[in-house]
C-alpha cells in the first residue's frame, strides 16, 4: 500500500516522459495532476491507518525487497510511515497536487512536448521526494535525496536555452554535491559505528548512550549530515544556489524551492532526532547556523528588487528558523514551521507566479505597483500569505514561528532568540515591502497591459493555499499542541527498554518547556505579535506613505545598501576564493600541467622513444646480404669467443 | 703422419678464404662457391679430428654436411637463376628491396 504513494507519480513520469510529446496538453497535464491526487488519496488512507494505532506503535512498514545482502550486512528497500513521515507525505502530495493543477494553467504557453517534459520532471520529483521521506534507512533516503537534487537541476534549467537558467541549474547541482559528499561520509561513519543504516535501529542504539560532551564520533557524523543538510536546505555556507534557482518556472520554485525539497535537511534532522540530541556540539552549531542564516538572508531580502528573489531569500531565512528550532532541540516546532511554511510560501510563490503571468514575464517590483484592482484573487491570497509569514496573530506562521522563538528562549538561548525576533521584524518588513510595491500605489508597468487575473486552475490552488495559510497553524495551538504530540513518537527511540526511553525523554526535553512557563510563552507571544505588526507598520510607512525615505536611506548609507543589494558579495567571494582557484588549478595545473605534460607526455614519450630507437635500428637493415653475413660472423665470433675465453 | 695442427691450419686458411670470398666478391655464384669452400674447410676439420681421435664420428658428420651442401647448392643455384631472370644481375647489392 505504501509503495503506491511514490509509485503513482513515478507512473505519471513514465507516461509523460515516454509518450508525452504526442499527447495534447490537457491529457499530459491532467494525467500528471491525477496521479498526484491519487498519491494524495493513498497517503490519506495510510495516514489514517497510522492514526488508528496506539501512539507508541504508530508506524507502518513495507519491505519491497532486499536490496543488498552481503555477509552479515543486510539492507532492505523499506518504506515506513510514522507520524513524521505522515506529515511530510501529506504536505508533499497535497501541496504537490495543488501546484500540479496550478502548473497546468501556468505552463500553458509552452509547446506540447515541453509541457509534457515539465510535468514528467515534476512527477519524477514528487516520486523521489516521497521516497526520501518514506525511506526507512539512510540509503533509501539517499536515493530520494539525490533524485530530488537531479529533478531540481532539471527544473531550474527547464528553460535551458537561457544561459542564466542553465548556469543556475549547474550551480544548484554542484553546490548540492558538496553537501551530498559530506552526507555520504556521515552515513558511512554511522554505519561503521553502528553497523546498520536503519533509522530506528540507529536511534535505539544511540538512545542508551550519554550525550557526547566533547567532539566524538556522533558529533562528527551528525555534523557531516548537517553539512549535507546545509546544501539541500540552503543554509550558510551553501545557500548560494537557492536564489539563483529562481530561474526555473515559478511553480517549481513553489514546490521544490519552498515547500518540499529544501525542507529535506530539516526533515533529515527530525528523522534522526535521537541521534542529533546525543551530539550537543552539533546541535549548537545547527542552531547558530540556522539563526545566522535567518538574519543574514532576511537583510538581503529587504533590498532585492526581483519579486521571486525576495521570496527566495525569505525561504532561506525561514529555513534558518527551522534549523534554529532543530538546533535547540525543539524538533516538533521545526517540523511544525516546515508544515505551515509549506502552505504560505507555496501560496506566496504561486501568487508571485500569477503576477508574473499577468505581466507577461515581468519580475522587477520596481515596474509593478497598483495591481490590487486588476488582480483581486492574487492580491488577497498573496496578502493572506504575507500576513501568515509575517507572524500576525491567528495565522499559520504566527503559531509556528512563535513556538520556535519560545522554545529557543525556554532552552536558554537568549542571543539566538534576539536574532530570531529581529529576523521576525525583518520578515514582516520585507514581505510587506513586497506587497506594497507590487499591489499598492500607482501602476508602473506598461499601461497597455491588459491585466488578467489568475485563470481557474491557478485561482483554485491560490485559494486553497491561502485558506491553508490561515488555518494550518491551528494544528499546533500552544497548550493544546496536537501536531507536537502527534510527532512526538518520531523523535524518540522506540522498541527499546523503558529505562532507555526515560533517558531519551530526559535528553529530549532537557530544560524544556514545563507547564510553569506558560506565562513566559504568553509574554513572548505578545512580543512577537508586536514585532510583526511593527514590521508591517514600518513597511507601510516607508514604502507606501513616504517613498522618499527608502531612497534617502539608500542614499545616506550607500555602502550598506550596495552591500545588501549585492548580497554581501558572497557569490563574488566564493568566485574569488573557491571557484577561481579551482579553475586555475584545473586549467594550469591539472589540464596544462598534469594532463598535457604528464599523461599525454608519457604516451607521446613512449611513442617517440620507439620511433627514435627504430630509426637508429633500421640502419642495420641495409638490404646488403654481405652486411647481414658480416653481422652473423661477428656475432658467432663474439659468442664463441665468450665461451672459449671466459 | 701429419700432425693434427697442420690440418687445422689448412682448414682455417680455407675457411678464411671462403669467408673473404663471401664478403669481397660481387657475384652471387662466386659467393655460393665461397660458402662451399667454407663448408669443406669445416669438413676437413671434422675428418681431421675424427682421425686424430681414432673414430668415425667425424666422417659421418662430414657425409651429412656434404648431403646438406649438395641440397643447398641445388636450391641456392635455383634461387640465383631466379634472381638473375628477375633483375638481369648477379650483384647481391642489387637485391635490397626487402630493406626498409
Amino acid at each position: 500500500m505504501i509503495a503506491f504513494i511514490p509509485l503513482f507519480p513515478l507512473l505519471g513520469f513514465a507516461i509523460n516522459a515516454s509518450m508525452g510529446r504526442r499527447l495534447p496538453k490537457t491529457i499530459s497535464g491532467g494525467f500528471a495532476s491525477l496521479v498526484m491526487l491519487a498519491s494524495f488519496a493513498v497517503s490519506v488512507i495510510v495516514v489514517s491507518q497510522v492514526a488508528n494505532l496506539a501512539p507508541a506503535q504508530r508506524a507502518i512498514e513495507q519491505t519491497l525487497y532486499t536490496w543488498i545482502a552481503s555477509g552479515d550486512f543486510n539492507l532492505d528497500l523499506t518504506l515506513r510511515v510514522d507520524p513524521l513521515a505522515s506529515v511530510m507525505i501529506l504536505v508533499i502530495t497535497g501541496i504537490g497536487s495543488l501546484i500540479h493543477i496550478y502548473s497546468t494553467a501556468y505552463m500553458h504557453e509552452e509547446r506540447d512536448s515541453e509541457y509534457a517534459r515539465y510535468f514528467s520532471y515534476l512527477n519524477l520529483f514528487a516520486a523521489f521526494m516521497l521516497v526520501l521521506v518514506l525511506g526507512a534507512n539512510f540509503l533509501v533516503l539517499f536515493i530520494g535525496w539525490e533524485g530530488v537534487g537531479l529533478c531540481s537541476y532539471l527544473l531550474i534549467g527547464f528553460w535551458f536555452e537561457k544561459k542564466s537558467a542553465s548556469d543556475a541549474g549547474k550551480k544548484a547541482f554542484v553546490v548540492n554535491r558538496i553537501g551530498d559528499y559530506a552526507f555520504i561520509l556521515g552515513t558511512l561513519l554511522l554505519f561503521v559505528r553502528f553497523g546498520t543504516l536503519d533509522f530506528q535501529r540507529i536511534a535505539s542504539a544511540v538512545a542508551p548512550l550519554t550525550p557526547e560532551g566533547m567532539f566524538g564520533t556522533l558529533s562528527v557524523a551528525t555534523l557531516l549530515l548537517f553539512i549535507g543538510a546545509t546544501g539541500k536546505s540552503a543554509q550558510i555556507p551553501l545557500y548560494v544556489w537557492l536564489p539563483d534557482a529562481m530561474e526555473g518556472p515559478t511553480p517549481v520554485s513553489a514546490l521544490i524551492h519552498a515547500a518540499t525539497m529544501v525542507t529535506a535537511g530539516v526533515y533529515m534532522i527530525g528523522r534522526n532526532a535521537v541521534l542529533f540530541s546525543h551530539a550537543p556540539e552539533t546541535m549548537m552549531i545547527v542552531a547558530v547556523i540556522g539563526a545566522a542564516t535567518a538574519l543574514f538572508a532576511g537583510t538581503i531580502g529587504l533590498v532585492q528588487n526581483d519579486i521571486k528573489r525576495v521570496l527566495a531569500y525569505s525561504t532561506v531565512s525561514q529555513l534558518g528558523y527551522m534549523f534554529l528550532a532543530m538546533g535547540v532541540g525543539a524538533f516538533g516546532a521545526g517540523i511544525f514551521h516546515l508544515y505551515t511554511h509549506a502552505f504560505f510560501k507555496a501560496c506566496l510563490f504561486l501568487g508571485s507566479g500569477a503576477v508574473i503571468h499577468a505581466l507577461h514575464g515581468e519580475q522587477d517590483i520596481r515596474n509593478m505597483g497598483g495591481l490590487k484592482a486588476g488582480l483581486p484573487i492574487t492580491y488577497w491570497t498573496f496578502l493572506l500569505g504575507s500576513l501568515a509569514i509575517a507572524g500576525v496573530p491567528g495565522l499559520a506562521g504566527f503559531f509556528s514561528k512563535d513556538e520556535i522563538l519560545f522554545e529557543t528562549f525556554a532552552h536558554g538561548h537568549a542571543i539566538l532568540w534576539t536574532v530570531g525576533i529581529l529576523t521576525s521584524l525583518l520578515t514582516a518588513t520585507y514581505m510587506f515591502r513586497l506587497v506594497f510595491l507590487t499591489f499598492h500605489g500607482e501602476r508602473r508597468d506598461a499601461p497597455s497591459h491588459h491585466l488578467h487575473d489568475a485563470p481557474p486552475a491557478m485561482a483554485l490552488a491560490l485559494v486553497v493555499l491561502a485558506v491553508g495559510s490561515v488555518l494550518a497553524g491551528y494544528a499546533g495551538v500552544p497548550g493544546h499542541n496536537a501536531l507536537g504530540s502527534w510527532l512526538e513518537p518520531s523523535f524518540t527511540a522506540r522498541s527499546v527498554t523503558t529505562l532507555a526511553d526515560a533517558q531519551v525523554g530526559v535528553a529530549g526535553e532537557a530544560g524544556g518547556a514545563g507547564e510553569a512557563s506558560e506565562g513566559l510563552e504568553v509574554t513572548l507571544m505578545v512580543v512577537s505579535s508586536i514585532v510583526a505588526l511593527l514590521g508591517i507598520g514600518l513597511a507601510f510607512f516607508i514604502w507606501l506613505k513616504r517613498r522618499e525615505i527608502a531612497d534617502k536611506a539608500a542614499a545616506t548609507f550607500p555602502g550598506v545598501y550596495r552591500l545588501l543589494l549585492n548580497k554581501y558579495y558572497v557569490d563574488e567571494i566564493y568566485d574569488a576564493t573557491i571557484v577561481e582557484p579551482i579553475r586555475i588549478v584545473s586549467t594550469e595545473g591539472l589540464w596544462r600541467g598534469i594532463d598535457v605534460n604528464l599523461i599525454d607526455g608519457a604516451v607521446n614519450g613512449t611513442a617517440s622513444i620507439v620511433d627514435g630507437s627504430s630509426s637508429l635500428l633500421r640502419r642495420l637493415q641495409s638490404g646488403s646480404v654481405r652486411a647481414y653475413a658480416g653481422s652473423l660472423l661477428i656475432g658467432v665470433v663474439l659468442i664463441l669467443g665468450y665461451y672459449l675465453w671466459r | 703422419m701429419i700432425p693434427l695442427g697442420h690440418y687445422l691450419i689448412v682448414s682455417a686458411i680455407l675457411f678464411a678464404i671462403g669467408t673473404a670470398g663471401v664478403f669481397l666478391r660481387k657475384n652471387l655464384i662466386t659467393i655460393l662457391l665461397s660458402i662451399e669452400i667454407m663448408l669443406n674447410a669445416v669438413n676437413l676439420t671434422f675428418v681431421a679430428f675424427g682421425r686424430a681421435q681414432g673414430n668415425v664420428d667425424g666422417q659421418i658428420i662430414t657425409f651429412f654436411v656434404m648431403t646438406v651442401a649438395a641440397a643447398e647448392a641445388a636450391v641456392g643455384l635455383a634461387i640465383v637463376i631466379g634472381l638473375f631472370r628477375h633483375r638481369e644481375s648477379l650483384n647481391p647489392d642489387a637485391f635490397t628491396s626487402l630493406k626498409w
